[in-house]
């Protein structure tokens, strides 16, 4: 039953074959008796989900159930949550509890989806191994000697192993993608803009964005159906209208335009990855597409431009956290500036502690113009480079990542090292674009992620091309040994 | 591109964190190895190129400037470490 797409879950509950209470025991059970192994949950909201799955069974009742109503989700603890308690993976926030609801977890719980949790995740969503939690690290179901990918790496985790249906995610640069090429499940990073912000617990505001992350690309849209579009309670929102994300799912690939860009498959690429992201492009051929290579000339640059803008910004925002309204606040503070920088210090781990005072330093007098200004024209570079790609082809293919999951503890002393593994995701959010990361396969056991590129707003025609892949081939539908224990 | 201890130091206390000696050495290595990292762009010509902040290049969108938030004094002090008569409680700034 953990495995099970969102669509056949939804028609039991309608058949009444099973009630959305008894399946929100049933994966709190999955939860109690495998998430020891996996830490892939932070807190277990047990009481808020019987709750909410039996008034899904009551709407189920009177026939006023939508395609979520009773569906078991779980969220990224950086969606504030009203009532329970929101981390952020953070020691600093180890006692918060939202007075408000974020706009993703309002919508997905108005669309009738039960929340059984809040997910682990990378301290304020900087990492790409979820190590660096307060937490604790979470183990990736299929080797548990290896990570998960971060940030969202409890959400990946805990939907590849069976431990919700679906969860939501943010990717600011990859922290979508990669967890979920890592964990073999099938992730979205929306366009910039395209779900709102509000209410997410905020690290680089002009790249940050929350998508949805499941078995298939068909639950995928589900979730978009209920999570996207304008809000007015974010400045940012995008006001264009939202697509039925549903309703293309069936169109052919006949003609489809597929931009390879040659800088994806360069020095650094795990030549196993390499070999399934070619069989799966093969396969999408077959599907009726065509094949282009194509340049993205200034991808090497989107590192140093991230490393720039996205500490600069998290400098900015992660002052909000000075002892004083909420969060952790150090003991016997001997004045108002000894209580800011031990509150802070005591709060935040080491890698935040240090993207916030690269951030700093980026925005001190004299740097402003070489570091963040230089980085913002870089910037425009790589969506420049984007928006001409996308004028010869419909979509870009390409791996989500250099290599599978590598093992827990092996880049933590190379944080550098750790960042490069980033090169072929951070272009996205830098240039704003949507994109997704599907199962294609396996290399060494491990699972591997394709990533699937697109316009604009164009995550209706990203999901098509996921949803044809995953009608003709069944990586998505893998389960790790280890899920079937229960 | 290297800085040495003292710069960390400065950095850290405009970032308003209180660092040891032992943090202060390690930071030192790592930003400088960050530092160097974002070095790399300073070989990039970006003469005549507009910096982009948004990408999709909206304009700050602007409301009717009224009230919209009903008052929740309660519920937002209940996450303050320390209040006191509804207020936010801090240490003594003027003596």
């Amino acid at each position: 039953m953990f495995d099970q797409s969102i669509s056949t879950l939804a028609a039991q509950l309608r058949n009444k074959d099973i009630s959305s209470v008894e399946l929100t025991r049933y994966f709190l059970d999955r939860i109690t008796k495998l998430d020891p192994q996996l830490n892939s949950y932070i807190t277990l909201s047990e009481e808020v989900a019987l709750k909410q799955a039996a008034n899904a069974d009551t709407q189920i009742q009177n026939g006023a159930a939508s395609l979520l109503t009773g569906i078991p989700i779980a969220h990224k603890d950086l969606f504030c949550t009203a009532g329970t308690l929101t981390t952020c993976g953070s020691k600093m926030l180890n006692n918060f509890i939202p007075p408000y609801e974020s706009t993703v977890t309002s919508r997905l719980q108005d669309a009738g989806a039960v929340m059984l949790g809040k997910t682990n995740m990378d301290e304020f969503a900087m990492g790409s191994s979820n190590e660096n939690s307060h937490y604790g690290a979470v183990k990736n179901p299929w080797n548990q000697d290896t990570v998960p990918g971060g940030s969202s790496g409890g959400s990946a985790a805990a939907v590849a192993a069976g431990l919700a249906i679906a969860a939501t995610g943010t990717d600011t640069g990859g922290s979508i993608r990669q967890p979920a090429s890592f964990c073999g499940i099938t992730g979205l990073k929306p366009t910039y803009g395209r779900v709102s912000r509000f209410g997410m617990i905020a690290y680089a505001s002009s790249l940050d964005q929350a998508g949805p992350m499941a078995k298939s690309a068909e639950d995928c849209a589900h979730l978009m159906q209920a999570m996207a579009g304008f809000d007015d309670k974010d400045s940012t929102s995008s006001e264009t209208a939202n697509d039925d994300y549903l309703s293309n799912l069936n169109t052919p690939l006949t003609g489809l335009k597929i931009g390879l860009p040659k800088e994806y498959f360069g020095e650094g690429l795990d030549t196993g990855v390499a070999d399934v992201i070619m069989t799966a492009v093969k396969e999408f051929e077959k599907l009726g597409a065509e094949v282009k290579e194509i340049s993205l000339p200034n991808l090497n640059l989107s590192i140093p431009s991230y490393y720039v803008i996205a500490p600069s910004e998290a400098s900015s925002n992660l002052s909000r956290f000075d002892g004083v309204r909420f969060g952790h606040r150090c003991e016997a503070p001997k004045d108002l500036l000894d209580m800011y920088m031990r509150s802070r210090a005591e709060g935040f781990g080491q890698e935040v502690q240090k993207r916030i005072m690269v951030g700093t330093y980026a925005l001190s007098e004299g740097y402003y113009d070489a570091y963040y200004l230089k980085a913002q024209k870089i910037r425009r570079l790589i969506k420049n480079d984007f928006t001409n790609a996308l004028k010869q082809v419909d979509v870009i293919m390409g791996p989500v990542a250099p290599t599978t999951a590598f093992g827990l503890g092996s880049k933590t002393n190379d944080p550098v090292a750790m960042y490069l593994e980033d090169i072929y995701t951070l272009s996205v959010n830098l240039a704003g674009i949507p994109a997704m990361s599907i199962p294609a396969g396996f290399s060494n056991q491990m699972p591997v992620g394709l990533q699937i590129m697109g316009n604009y707003f164009a995550e209706a025609k990203l999901l098509n091309v996921a949803h044809q892949y995953q009608q003709n081939t069944d990586w998505h539908r893998q389960t790790p040994a280890m899920a079937k224990g229960a | 591109m290297s800085i040495d201890k003292q710069d960390v130091q400065k950095i850290a206390h405009l970032a308003r964190l209180a660092l040891t000696e032992a943090d202060a050495e390690q930071y030192q290595q790592s930003l400088s190895s960050v530092l160097s990292l974002v070095e790399q762009m300073q070989s990039v010509d970006t003469d005549g190129i507009d910096p982009l902040s948004n990408p999709l290049e909206m304009t700050q969108r602007l409301r009717e400037d009224l009230v919209t938030e009903e008052n929740r004094r309660d519920d937002f002090l209940a996450n303050a470490p320390q209040t006191e008569a509804g207020l936010f409680l801090v240490p003594k700034v003027i003596d």
